[in-house]
């Protein structure tokens, strides 16, 4: 990496090269001299775990940051701007990972927004010709709906598709996207990728951030890698496996991706028969002590939801609960949290963590009606038992009363399974714990599931990330449409007869002698 | 738990620096304006200003308090300077009948929390805007002012009522000593029981909030009684100092408390304040008022002033927010 080309054409030949760009946040250096190349029309992977400076990197480059020093080539040309809206001027797009669209907007005004057509020489708005110019770009990227049509009624995946062709119309030719996949399901994620390789054909360049190896080494030409702020290497995907890109990520070997470890399975801890609810229909299901029971299906196939009713977060219509036996009532989360059910869930920055609180505040929330009784709460204690849970899961923090919001990602989710785990639970819902969480984080997440397991703590998971549910499960229901459509157990996983084709095929709703002959 | 390097400034790292100036930088201010004080005005360093200053401040610093509550729960009361005006013509009125006057304040005290109560219940039951709710109350509770006490304004039947305004300990003024009080029980409240954590849990992110088990609904209820609560304990204060029970006092006295608690580090976006920063506040403003008054600048200028500075501690608070 210290080799500096200095002639020109052979720069033409990367759309961006950023040299020697640092940045650095109060005390904390996000980055430390870092070389970083995109070659013209590749969809480049960039890699690394959170906290890792890729983030950081791609708001410098679209103006949400300014780097400290460095110089940053865009086509050749010294680039640096104040704002996304000068990035859009120079030909640079960011689809960020969490979409904010105006719910209220149609998709054309949305496409057009601030580049709205007018009638000639007067300031009202021409809707006809933004309608038809949108419907145009509609078409083009195989997009069947009307350009009317509300933001508010689209689902994620066309509302990021939306996102992609207002980058496109406003001649980007470079596109960053950020974890573009995190929300998506096995389908909408083929479906962006078309788009992305249909992108390519028009000689757009993608950055493409992702944790999903898989999908890198489906839709990439090419990668760089970032850890601690350092550039670490780059080269073509062709030439690495993934194996080879983990060490690169975290510096050391990875062995084993998945760490499951057969522990022994108790009796039934927890049990629904027959629940109901917005969503989902007639869902009956049981997980024992010990035992990580892993719910697959399609974004929006019931699953989360299921979820949100059984800890009181959304209204049952029907159904019984049990818990060890025993029939139990839950009309809310503090019901759920008395009874020893915790739930961590997917949607961690609104529903996790109050992010301008410490994490003591954060980690001991729901665990002070239990913990402390009395009237004032016992700082000294609760210092002593946050700060062991802290410690347990390795929550990288300047202290325990640091804020929420100074953390990565991965170190995010580790508090809100410290506030869970402090709680004691005897179920252990987790909706996505993996979520945005970089590799090596994810890794520790997967050995301390497995630790409870063995605890006899009873696990359900819910992930969109087949690999994840395949390699932790003990075993595997399958949700399609509101209901359950199939169950595995982890040995047909291991002998091979259950594969991630077997298991999408259900979550498409086949029925088993489809399944058969997909076998 | 990891060390990070930095710039050092003062002997701390660049991030304990921030750190410190956000949380006591205030009290630097507080501090600069009693020095400038003292220099220019010769009067403002006499005790009986010094105690004409706190006993001021106490009428807004009770209000304050309870606002805080609000504030950090993500909520706002706007009712509070008409519930003085109901406080004072229940005290007016009980006084007359019964003569006691622990009776007399503790009857303000519970009414003031019952129209807490509704505001807490109104908007937390069906979800709706604090603004709206307590803008449209004020109405009503002021309106009730004036038809218990029939429009008029009356002095109070027991003149000893209005040793609370100006009776003293030594030096210290009563107002202060309740000042205190309810400071001190405000802080114990706030930053050391379970519900002040979920006061601030709420506030923060009131989804987490709930799925952790969290109480929402009694959580801002509770905050709403303590503002009026501490309404109610300011209309004894008031209506002692001016030893009459008057339907028509408390104008825009919750844009003094919002002013105090927002100088004092609030956010209004909730989850965010502490009670020190809050009296510091308080104080801040006493000073402002006081400073004014002994430099012979008109009270139309000093509305004026105070206007600018909530614009500028909220600008200020949007900046801090806007750079984490």
């Amino acid at each position: 990496m210290s080799e500096q080309p200095q002639i020109n054409q052979h720069q033409y030949e990367y759309i961006l090269d950023c040299q020697n760009v640092s940045k650095s946040f109060g005390g904390t250096r996000a980055l430390i001299d870092v070389d970083f190349r995109v070659k013209k029309g590749q969809v480049h992977a960039l890699l690394g775990e959170n906290g890792a400076g890729k983030s950081t990197l791609m708001k410098i480059i679209i103006g949400l940051y300014k780097a400290d020093k460095g110089t940053i080539l865009f086509e050749g040309k010294p680039y640096s701007v104040k704002g996304p809206a000068e990035a859009t001027k120079w030909g640079v797009s960011m689809i960020h990972q969490e979409l904010n669209p105006e719910p209220y907007l149609s998709i054309a005004e949305s496409i057009f927004l601030k580049r709205e057509d007018t009638i000639k020489r007067t300031p009202f708005l021409n809707k006809k010709e933004t309608n038809r110019k949108a419907a145009e770009l509609l078409e083009h990227f195989n997009f069947t709906i009307s350009p009317t049509t509300l933001m508010e009624e689209l689902t994620l995946a066309q509302m990021q598709l939306i996102e992609i062709i207002k980058a496109v119309s406003a001649n980007a030719r470079l596109v960053i996207m950020d974890e573009p996949t995190s929300s998506l399901d096995s389908e909408e994620t083929e479906r962006l990728f078309r788009t992305i390789r249909n992108l390519k054909e028009q000689g757009v360049t993608i950055i493409y951030i992702s944790h999903r190896m898989e999908e890198i080494f489906q839709i990439c030409d090419s990668y760089s890698v970032f850890r601690d702020g350092r550039f670490i290497g780059t080269g073509d995907l062709a030439a690495v496996t993934q194996k080879d890109l983990i060490s690169l990520m975290v510096g050391r070997v990875v062995e084993n991706v998945f760490p499951k470890t057969d522990c022994e399975i108790g009796e039934i801890a927890f049990q629904v028969e027959g629940l109901t609810g917005k969503g989902f229909t007639d869902i009956s299901f049981e997980v024992r002590h010990g035992e990580i029971l892993g719910l697959s299906g399609l974004v929006g196939s019931g699953r989360s939801e299921t979820m949100r009713g059984i800890f009181g977060m959304d209204p049952l219509t029907s159904g019984k609960i049990y818990l060890e036996g025993q029939e139990i009532q839950i009309k809310n989360p503090k019901d759920a949290i008395n009874k020893g059910i915790a739930m961590i869930n997917e949607d961690r920055k609104n529903y996790g963590l109050c992010l301008y609180r410490s994490l003591r505040e954060n980690i001991s929330l729901p665990n002070l009606r239990k913990k402390f009784k009395k009237l004032l709460i016992d700082q000294r204690r609760e210092k002593k038992e946050v700060g062991s849970h802290a410690e347990k899961l390795r929550v990288k923090a300047a202290s325990i009363e640091a804020d929420a919001f100074s953390l990565s990602g991965g170190n995010q989710q580790k508090v809100v399974l410290a506030k869970w785990l402090m709680s004691d639970p005897k179920v252990l819902i987790m909706d996505e714990p993996t979520r945005g969480v970089d590799v090596g984080a994810k890794a520790e997440i997967h050995t301390l599931m497995c630790e409870f397991a063995a605890e006899g703590m009873a696990i359900i998971m819910i992930s969109s990330e087949l690999p994840e549910i395949m390699g932790m499960s003990d075993r595997i229901l399958i949700y399609h449409e509101g209901r359950i459509n199939g169950e595995f157990l982890r040995e047909q996983i291991l002998d091979g007869s259950v594969t991630q084709e077997t298991i999408l095929a259900k979550e498409f709703g086949a029925k088993d002698e489809v399944v058969e002959n997909v076998r | 738990m990891s060390d990070k390097n930095g710039k050092n400034i003062l002997g701390m790292n660049q991030n304990d620096f921030n750190m410190f100036t956000r949380r006591y930088g205030i009290v630097f201010i507080m501090i600069a304006m009693f020095v400038l004080l003292s220099v220019t005005s010769p009067n403002f360093l006499k005790l009986n200003n010094i105690t004409n200053v706190f006993s001021t401040v106490a009428l807004n610093g009770v209000l304050a308090m309870g606002m805080v509550f609000v504030i950090t729960a993500g909520g706002i009361d706007l009712s509070i300077g008409s519930m003085l005006a109901l406080a004072s013509t229940t005290i007016g009125i009980t006084l007359k009948y019964n003569g006691n006057i622990l009776m007399a304040s503790l009857v303000s005290i519970i009414i003031c929390a019952i129209f807490g109560l509704l505001n807490g219940l109104l908007i937390a039951k069906f979800n709706m805007f604090p603004f709206v709710v307590t803008l449209a109350s004020q109405l009503v509770i002021r309106g009730l002012g004036y038809v218990i006490s029939g429009g008029y304004s009356f002095a109070l039947a027991n003149p000893s009522f209005s040793r609370i305004g100006l009776g003293k300990i030594g030096i210290i003024p009563y107002p202060i000593l309740i000042l205190l009080s309810v400071t001190i029980i405000a802080y114990i409240l706030l930053h050391w029981t379970k519900f002040g954590r979920y006061v601030y849990a709420v506030g923060g992110n009131i989804n987490a909030a709930t799925a952790s088990g969290v109480d929402v609904f009694w959580t801002r209820v509770g905050t709403f009684v303590i503002s009026g609560i501490c309404a109610g304990i300011a209309g004894i204060i008031m209506t002692a100092r001016i030893n009459a029970a008057q339907p028509n006092i408390g104008v825009g006295y919750e844009t003094d408390a919002i002013a105090a608690c927002v100088i004092g580090g609030t956010s209004f976006a909730g989850g965010i304040s502490t009670i020190p920063g809050t009296l510091v506040g308080i104080i801040i403003i006493g000073l402002i008022y006081n400073g004014m008054n002994l430099l012979g600048i008109s009270s139309y200028w000093q509305m004026i002033s105070k206007g600018l500075l909530i614009i500028g501690a909220v600008m200020i608070d949007t900046l801090i927010n806007k750079r984490r």
